[in-house]
């Protein structure tokens, strides 16, 4: 049903350019049509992970696993959650917005390595269409995303090496992705363009990037192993050939938790450039928050085993993880004071971009406090496995990220096509989009709590009701993206003309046309010193003119 | 201060768990309660002021120029990371003590690792299960390592002696649960523990990962091929409560559960004494 979506479902997204649409299906290697290459495709995942979703909800409506066979629903989990972070969010908050971003925001023409740049977009589809009729041809993986052993070398096997060659594939995309990432933000600065002058993005990229190049090469190498015990029966991972199934685990969460971050730092720093434009303010705190992002970094690579805290592991690791994971919270606190700062005193304009990303504030407040609380060993014990870890980390990933990609795209919209988002339809995309999300991931707090795992198609009925709150909501998730696909689609055509620069901004990719040509600007690339440089210094308020509240706010 | 009496009260008031029916549950609740607490606290103050802001600096139809050029306020930033900083470690520092008081941080091989976890040990003072573990016997009876799980095989009772645990071996496989009782020679499919006495479950899985979770007793502990675990509790409450599998093990994973059955001491006795295959042998 929906393998042959990618292709053809591409059409919809608007040319830059009324000739020239076939490039959106080439080797192209400019920047921004790769960028666009990753959202669209995305975009199509996202829908295909979205209604394996929609099929575990409605398993779950009735206490009784009735709607699929139980094999079916294990293949179901595994691809959403496959689909969702390696074909979805990681290709999305970094390929996406990162391809089309970084260049324009160091100043440059294109990437640092614009054919490795295609290859690694190149790799997704194939990888995804590999990982999804993997369904239809042999059956799919059936031991979750995180495959552990031994169930995923016992299962079937053709799914699970299918399986892995698929997030191999997208393993490397991710790290070609990476390489060009660093180079191009270390290498490819405008002459006099100094780092602590970039947009906040590109710290993000630069950190996840590292994150990405130094942990993926390890989920890579633990697959392969584990594809040698499916294929060629060696015992890395079989107790009976005298392997250790924990070792997996160690190795899988050391790229696991730090892809955690690669999914969340871009939305940090994509939400750093949407506020200031919108609070018509300067980011609040640029050095912390500059700081808070490389200490995540060297923090998110030493807290692996806080996923583990029920498996074999001894007293001290549990005590150890326990306290760095926990020291997370502080740079990751910070920046979010940093935005409520960057809120506080502003001229906010309420439109679609803004209410997304406090949308995400909010979400991702909640699911930080969840994850101090998980980080807590004797609290982990009880909830881990459970709905309660589910809702956390949908609140992270959800609540946050995807959030975060919609108000990139209501942002930046007006760049890419030219053309206004409606903004009426816009709001409501956002509220239809909070309630449901919130409808559907809050009540599973509870259901963890009071003895609900994850990934069972069957339940205790005392949960039912709970659960029904639950696929209601997930129900309104799958109807909010009707307004948005509308208003994009349509908007592309009949759209208000926004013109060059219609937020007023002034970071470099607003200082071209919209959309913006190859090469990214006629003649040579604006030098911009000061991407934040918003707002009226207090010293020059017209007092005449100020009202009372901008001097209170001010703090005078 | 409204905020942080009402984020007090919801944490205190509000109870999201279910029933406790072991010895560390009620500690857990305390933990719980501590965490809700702060989180509430800090969940409703940052929703506050998301919103807030939201209302009282949106820009107002004719409004045209900019916000407050403010690009950082040095003690302001160093009190929100102090503050979050000295939480967390107080979070933390109250965690490992109810961790500990749940018996997660005595060593579970202590001809192994003991001395590596003497120390860890005696930093608590007052709660040193090390001392009366050197009589105890060794957890794992058969000589093997224990991988992974809370507490060891004897508690320490409030005059100071060790009470023997009962011992339970805990084998796991898709997809059911065996208890097998090593003093009555016999096996059961649900779990009868007796009220108020300490019992040591040891645990293997006999083909993929499985965990053993009883959320009434707040408790879960991964049963692994190749690996034995531990997991030592006391029940409190008499009655019957859930036993969940939750590590993803096969297509019948969600319908893999039995129960747990608290007896009261002299219930307990009957039933064991009635499936006791020893005793009948001796007589």
């Amino acid at each position: 049903m929906t393998v042959s979506l990618t292709p053809e479902g591409e059409q919809h997204r608007p040319s830059l350019q009324p000739t020239g649409w076939l490039r959106y299906f080439s080797f192209s290697v400019d920047h921004k049509v790769i960028g666009l290459q990753y959202l669209v495709c995305g975009f199509l995942f996202y829908l295909i992970g979205g209604a394996l979703a929609g099929a575990i909800r409605t398993e779950l409506v009735s206490p009784m696993s009735d709607f699929m066979p139980r094999d079916v629903y294990n293949q179901v989990l595994t691809l959403h959650g496959t689909v969702m972070i390696f074909l979805w969010i990681v290709p999305v908050v970094n390929g996406a917005f990162g391809n089309y971003l970084i260049p324009f925001y160091v100043g440059a023409r294109d990437m640092a390595f614009p054919r490795l740049n295609a290859v690694a977009f190149w790799l997704i589809p194939p990888a995804g269409l590999l990982l999804i009729s993997s369904y239809f041809i042999t059956g799919a993986a059936q031991s979750g995303w995180t495959a552990y052993p031994p169930l995923s070398t016992t299962t079937a096997a053709s799914g699970q090496v299918i399986w892995i060659l698929s997030v191999l594939l997208l393993g490397g995309s991710s790290i070609f992705g990476g390489i060009n990432f660093i180079a191009t933000v270390l290498k490819l600065r405008r002459p006099g363009l100094k780092l602590m002058q970039l947009p906040m993005y590109c710290w993000a990229m630069l950190g996840t990037s590292i994150l990405v190049v130094l942990s993926t090469p390890v989920l890579a190498g633990t697959l392969i192993l584990l594809s040698f015990d499916i294929v060629a029966h060696t015992g890395f991972f079989n107790p009976g050939l005298g392997g250790n199934v924990v070792v997996y685990q160690h190795l899988f969460w050391f790229y696991s938790h730090p892809a955690v971050y690669i999914m969340v730092l871009p939305a940090f720093g994509l939400v750093s450039e949407i506020l200031p434009v919108h609070c018509r303010k300067p980011l609040f705190g640029y050095a912390t928050m500059v700081y808070s992002i490389m200490a995540i970094v060297v923090l998110g690579l030493v807290v692996w085993a806080h996923h583990m805290f029920t498996s074999g592991t001894p007293p001290w690791m549990r005590l150890f993880f326990t306290i760095a994971t926990a020291f997370i919270a502080v740079p990751t606190g910070i920046k979010f004071f940093n935005w409520l700062a960057t809120l506080w005193g502003g001229r906010i304009a309420l439109n679609s971009a803004v209410l997304f990303s406090c949308g995400f504030i909010i979400n991702f407040v909640l699911g930080g406090i969840t994850g101090v609380a998980l980080a807590q060993v004797p609290f982990d014990v009880h909830v881990h496995d459970t709905y309660f870890v589910v809702a956390h980390f949908h609140y992270i990933v959800y609540g946050g990220t995807v959030f975060v990609i919609f108000a990139s795209i209501y942002h930046w919209y007006p760049k890419v096509t030219g053309r206004m988002l409606n903004e009426t339809l816009g709001r409501l995309h956002f509220l239809l989009t909070f309630i449901g999300f919130n409808l559907c991931f809050a009540p599973q707090h509870w259901l963890g709590l009071n003895g609900m795992p994850r990934r069972v198609a069957e339940y205790d009925p005392q949960f039912a009701f709970i659960n029904q709150l639950s696929s209601a909501g997930a129900l309104l998730m799958a109807i909010s993206t009707l307004p948005f696909l509308w208003n994009v689609v349509a908007s592309a055509f009949r759209g208000e003309i926004a013109g060059d620069n219609p937020w007023n901004a002034l970071t470099p990719e607003w200082l071209t046309s919209s959309p913006p040509p190859v090469e990214n600007w006629e003649g040579e690339a604006p030098l911009v010193h000061e991407p934040y440089g918003y707002g009226v210094p207090i010293d020059q308020i017209d007092l005449a003119a100020a009202s009372g509240s901008d001097l209170w706010s001010s703090g005078k | 201060m409204i905020l942080v009496l009402g984020g007090l009260w919801i944490g205190q008031n509000v109870n999201l768990l279910p029933a406790d029916a072991s010895a560390n549950a009620p500690v857990y609740d305390e933990l719980f309660r501590v965490l809700f607490s702060i989180g509430t606290i800090l969940f409703i103050g940052i929703v506050g002021l998301v919103i807030f802001s939201l209302i009282r600096f949106r820009r107002r139809p004719g409004q045209r120029g900019d916000g407050l050029a403010i690009e950082g306020n040095l003690p302001l930033e160093i009190f929100w990371t102090a503050v979050p900083a000295i939480v967390v470690l107080f979070v933390g520092l109250y965690s490992y003590d109810i961790y500990d008081r749940m018996g997660g941080m005595t060593p579970l091989n202590h001809g192994m690792d003991h001395s590596g976890m003497l120390h860890s040990g005696m930093l608590h003072s007052g709660m040193d299960h090390s001392a009366p573990m050197q009589d105890a016997p060794p957890p794992d009876e058969h000589g093997e390592r224990v991988w992974g799980g809370i507490g060891t095989s004897s508690i320490q009772a409030k005059d100071g002696g060790a009470i023997a645990a009962v011992p339970i071996e805990v084998t796991a496989m898709q997809f059911a649960f065996l208890f097998r009782y090593p003093q009555g020679d016999f096996i059961s499919g649900e779990l009868h523990v007796p009220a108020g006495k300490p019992v040591s479950l040891r645990m293997e899985a006999k083909d993929v990962i499985h965990a053993f979770w009883v959320p009434e007793f707040r408790l879960k502990q991964d049963v692994i091929p190749g690996q034995p675990t531990v997991l030592n509790f006391t029940p409190t409450r008499p009655g019957t409560y859930p036993i969940v599998c939750a590590e993803l093990c096969g297509p019948y994973h969600g319908g893999m559960r039995t129960s747990v059955v608290v007896d009261d001491p002299e219930s307990y006795e009957a039933w064991f004494n009635a499936n006791n295959t020893l005793e009948v042998a001796d007589a």
